[in-house]
């Protein structure tokens, strides 16, 4: 399956390599002024917008073709679970190329890369949130709009989309937190020949970096805060409370979301009057039947069904990744020697083991702390958004400050550079197990201080039971974060000073700014392969455990 | 309306539906089903769970095909929901994200109706059912009984000629639910309502002499029309004339007597292994010993007097009566319940008796039981897989009932200290005693 999407990227480089690549004509200039950086953060929010709004789209597509064709499901949904574990940094490179050879001397072509490479981090959870909201429709409602016969384009607003809304949002808000990450990573960007820069906060960085100018980093973080705390409150704050209406639990909440922004749009007079004619605009279009002639379904049921059929598309798939994996090795296997596996491998595997002591490291310093926090409601509520903001924080960003102290004081690149891949990524563990913690049943507290339970045996037979299934929801983001953060974190730059920590990332990296494909092809492969090795033998078993343990029927 | 003999607004002739068992063999679950729905009448189909009885419901609506047979509406052969057809749901089925106004204008949607109309026909169906002043309420804010109200709404808005309900008031509380059926009748006889017939699902006895011109009791595994009992009996009805409680009476023995035929055919089929065991725990079995024991009863009882006054349903009731029947601390016959001698000293024991009894009415009663102990008896390691047995029943039941019935024969052994099951290994083995 890995071999899939790799075969697809490079079925697609192949031919572009053809395309000779060059270097975009006009090249902003980034100044390092304070005074240009609410330009460029708009320029990074636009990008954000325009992928979470490709992302949204895709989502609907995808999921509603996965979600109602068996067939389509057999390859879309296995299709989506590697995309999902592919490093979206390791490919930027031959989306880079691609979108730039789509729009020679434009601008526009970096511009959509960048955007993709957003796009990338966001569509995957969303489409797999909607998918699975689809697939588990309840069967009463289902029902409810088959007997009143409502049209398929009427059931999907009516009964799929809201059903699927607070997951949606949800995953849309992971998202975007993921998202500044990439947004910063891709604004400038080099790839063997072609170099470009996009005016935005992560090339003001870039320009800072290469500058070594430490008080330009220090604005572009406090940009950047600005920028997240504007879009979590006119966004996602809205969003969330509105999004409350489609729980499907028919108690009511002890807590409801609330957003000032929301409640002014539905209460103050101005904008109840500018909302309505669109807000009425929208019922009308989800009102419609627009339901296809009754002759097109009939003609469905003409195409033969069974197993035949099923055993046909499945050759079908399989011919096509043969062909795929022939294509691979057409073009890989010329540059390409057993050494440079090896060599990959074993970066691999020190990247390997430097995600599993983060994550060990991470889980002993936050899970203790995270399960204090969360017992303490009043303290929870507190420290809540700022771990979420935290997990929003494009860690990149701060990559400059610890290269200038590792710089300064002399340290080992290949121990100190390590800590930067969880830097952004152990706050999903903290908040994950802060709202297990606040989510423990009380009575089960109770029991607990009843029966005197203490010490070791109260963590060990209480607590640590209770917060699991959060805590490997909170890893299984992390780790998968900080394979990512490792092809920016593994080789960073002060200046001239170039930092190497080696390993998977590095490696990546570097083959990237020498333009050789087949290389990055090969190091992407391996990091696939240990991302969803590691996803199948160690988080969906300990998932699927946490299931298991904590259901009482 | 009267009841006159005329054409049948839904017709089911033949229906047989079968569903493939995960392993791929198919289950009957109705067979050769004919109802006809009359004009006029409200229909209803009684049965215990399992029988299929929500299924055949929902092949007469059009939301499930019939693997065989043919159901006409009107005369038309019915081919999927049709205008005309509207379902009231047990759970309510209402969507949580739209007011009561807007779900009921949803049972409007195939109409095409412009919003204006739509609004005024949902306020009229409002209106009609008693929800005036809950318009903009979203569902989660109303009690089970305002939702299934709202249930009603949207199920009449469209003016439905056959109204289909699927238990509609099982999942209210008791008191809730009179008010609703006592409403729903007060507008179905005072002829305020479009529809002309309709088809009701429950398994509450009482509710279907108190509303229905006719019942349908389905017997289960496979599910097929077992009696026809006519209810002529004029609206309101009284509970507690001697007329309503004769049919209720007669119900009741027709219900046990067809669940004791389907238990002797299963075991004389297998050797008594395959006994299918109803689902009773302990705890309720020795609860209604100690019931029974006791004065008004004294050892004898009628299940329709039992279910009253203990406020339990048919479906919780009629396994327990079973379960003492199998086990032998009982007799039931024809709607009563009368205690052996073994039953009376276990009412009247200490725990330890009692268990001591329990382990000696198993060993000797529950073919199964038996056979999982002389197992564990031979093999070396006293243990032995689920599985094995799993499959030893697979032959003879189906696997829903295979299945509840391991998890009783286990419950029960536990119970009587004869044999435990350790659910990690999936194992039985014999019981390792605190002695």
């Amino acid at each position: 399956m890995v071999l899939v999407v790799v075969v697809l990227i490079l079925i697609g480089t192949g031919t572009r390599q053809l395309v000779s690549p060059f270097i975009v004509a006009h090249q902003p200039a980034i100044s390092l002024s304070p005074t240009a950086l609410p330009f460029y953060a708009l320029r990074t929010t636009m990008r954000m917008l325009a992928a979470l709004a490709a992302s949204l789209v895709f989502t609907f597509v995808y999921a509603t073709l996965a979600a109602k064709s068996r067939r389509a499901e057999l390859v879309m949904i296995p299709l989506l679970d590697v995309l999902q574990s592919v490093p979206i940094l390791g490919y930027l490179s031959f989306t880079v190329v691609f979108f730039v050879s789509l729009f020679p001397g434009s601008v526009l072509g970096p511009e959509l890369a960048a955007v993709f490479a957003i796009f990338t981090s966001q569509a995957w959870n969303m489409t797999f949130s909607f998918y699975q909201a689809l697939t588990t429709t309840p069967h009463d409602l289902d029902e409810a709009s088959r007997s009143f016969r409502s049209s398929a384009w009427q059931r999907f607003w009516r009964l799929e989309v809201p059903f699927a809304m607070p997951g949606l949002v949800w995953n849309m808000m992971m998202s975007m937190s993921g998202g500044w990450f990439f947004v910063v990573a891709s604004e400038a960007i080099s790839v063997g020949d072609i170099q470009y820069t996009l005016p935005g906060i992560g090339s003001y960085v870039a320009r800072a970096i290469q500058d070594r100018d430490l008080a330009a980093v220090g604005w572009a973080i406090a940009a950047m805060t600005i920028v997240i705390l504007i879009y979590d409150q006119l966004l996602f704050r809205p969003l969330v409370a509105w999004a409350d209406k489609f729980r499907f639990e028919q108690t009511a909440a002890q807590s409801i979301p609330r957003s000032w922004v929301l409640e002014l749009f539905q209460r103050s007079k101005l904008f109840r009057f500018i909302g309505r004619p669109i807000g009425t605009g929208l019922q009308i279009a989800a009102r419609a039947r627009l339901a296809l002639p009754p002759g097109t379904r009939r003609l469905g049921r003409w195409l033969p069904s069974g197993h035949v059929v099923d055993v046909a598309w499945v050759g079908v798939v399989v011919a096509v990744i043969c062909y795929g994996i022939w294509t691979l090795v057409q073009f890989a296997g010329p540059t390409l020697s057993w050494r440079d596996v090896l060599e990959a491998s074993r970066d691999g595997a020190l990247t390997l083991f430097r995600v599993v002591v983060l994550v060990a490291l991470a889980t002993v310093v936050w899970v203790p702390i995270g399960i204090g926090v969360g017992l303490r409601p009043k303290l929870a509520e507190k420290v809540q958004p700022v771990a979420q903001f935290l997990a929003a924080f494009p860690a990149n960003l701060l990559f400059p400050v610890a290269v200038y102290a590792i710089v300064r004081f002399g340290l080992t690149p290949k121990i100190w550079l390590s800590p930067l891949m969880i830097l952004g990524t152990q706050w999903y563990i903290l908040f994950n197990v802060i709202a297990g913690a606040s989510a423990f049943p009380t009575d089960f507290r109770e029991a607990a201080a009843s029966f005197r339970i203490r010490g070791w045996r109260w963590w060990r037979d209480v607590m640590l039971p209770g917060i699991f299934p959060y805590y490997v929801t909170g890893a299984i983001t992390a780790s998968g974060g900080a394979w990512n953060a490792s092809i920016v974190s593994e080789v960073v730059s002060w200046g001239p000073t170039r930092l190497d920590g080696s390993g998977l990332g590095a490696y990546i990296a570097q083959m990237t700014q020498a333009g050789d494909f087949p290389r990055i092809a090969l190091g992407i492969a391996v990091m696939s392969t240990l991302v969803v090795a590691m996803n199948r033998i160690l988080w969906r078993p300990l998932y699927a455990l946490a299931e298991r343990r904590t259901r009482l029927d | 309306m009267e009841a006159r003999p005329s054409d049948p607004i839904i017709e089911l002739h033949r229906v047989c539906k079968t569903f493939a068992k995960p392993s791929g063999e198919p289950l009957a679950v109705l067979t050769d089903i004919d109802v006809s729905l009359r004009d006029g009448e409200i229909l209803g189909l009684l049965g215990r769970s399992g029988s299929g009885k929500s299924t055949l419901l929902r092949i007469a609506g059009g939301l499930i095909k019939p693997t065989a047979g043919d159901v006409f509406y009107r005369g038309v052969p019915l081919t999927g929901p049709s205008e005309g057809i509207a379902i009231v749901f047990q759970t309510f089925a209402l969507y949580p994200w739209l007011t009561v106004t807007e779900n009921v204008e949803a049972g409007l949607d195939a109409l095409g109706l412009t919003r204006p109309e739509a609004r005024r026909r949902a306020l009229a169906a409002i209106d009609l059912i008693g929800l005036d002043g809950f318009q903009s309420a979203y569902p989660r804010e109303l009690s089970g009984g305002m939702r299934q109200r709202v249930g009603f709404a949207r199920a009449i808005v469209a003016d439905p000629i056959a109204l289909l309900m699927d238990e509609p008031f099982s999942s209210l509380d008791v008191l809730t639910a009179e008010t609703l059926r006592t409403d729903f009748l007060d507008l179905w006889t005072g002829h305020h309502l479009p529809t002309k017939s309709v088809l009701m699902v429950t398994h509450n006895i009482e509710e279907a002499v108190l509303m229905c011109d006719r019942v349908l009791i389905l017997s289960s595994n496979p599910g097929r029309i077992a009696a026809e009992i006519p209810v002529a009996l004029a609206h309101p009805r009284d509970r507690l004339a001697p007329p309503f409680h004769d049919i209720v009476d007669q119900i009741y023995s027709t219900l046990t007597s067809r669940s004791l035929e389907s238990m002797r055919a299963h075991a004389q089929a297998s050797g008594g292994i395959a006994l299918s065991l109803p689902r009773a725990s302990v705890n309720r079995i020795s609860g209604l010993l100690e019931r029974l024991s006791v004065a008004p009863y004294a050892g004898h009882a009628e299940l329709a007097q039992l279910a009253s006054t203990l406020v339990l349903e048919v479906d919780d009731l009629l396994p327990v009566a079973e379960a003492l029947h199998i086990l032998a601390f009982a007799e039931l016959s024809a709607g009563t319940l009368k205690l052996t001698a073994a039953g009376r000293v276990f009412a009247q024991s200490s725990t330890d008796e009692r268990k001591r009894l329990f382990r000696e009415h198993l060993l000797r009663f529950v073919p199964l039981a038996a056979h999982i102990h002389r197992v564990l008896d031979e093999r070396g390691g006293h243990w032995a897989p689920r599985v094995r047995f799993e499959t030893e029943l697979e032959d003879h039941l189906t696997r829903r009932d295979g299945e509840r019935t391991l998890r009783v024969v286990t419950d029960w052994a536990r119970y009587a200290e004869l044999f435990d099951y350790d659910a990690r290994s999936q194992r039985f083995s014999f019981a390792v005693t605190g002695e």
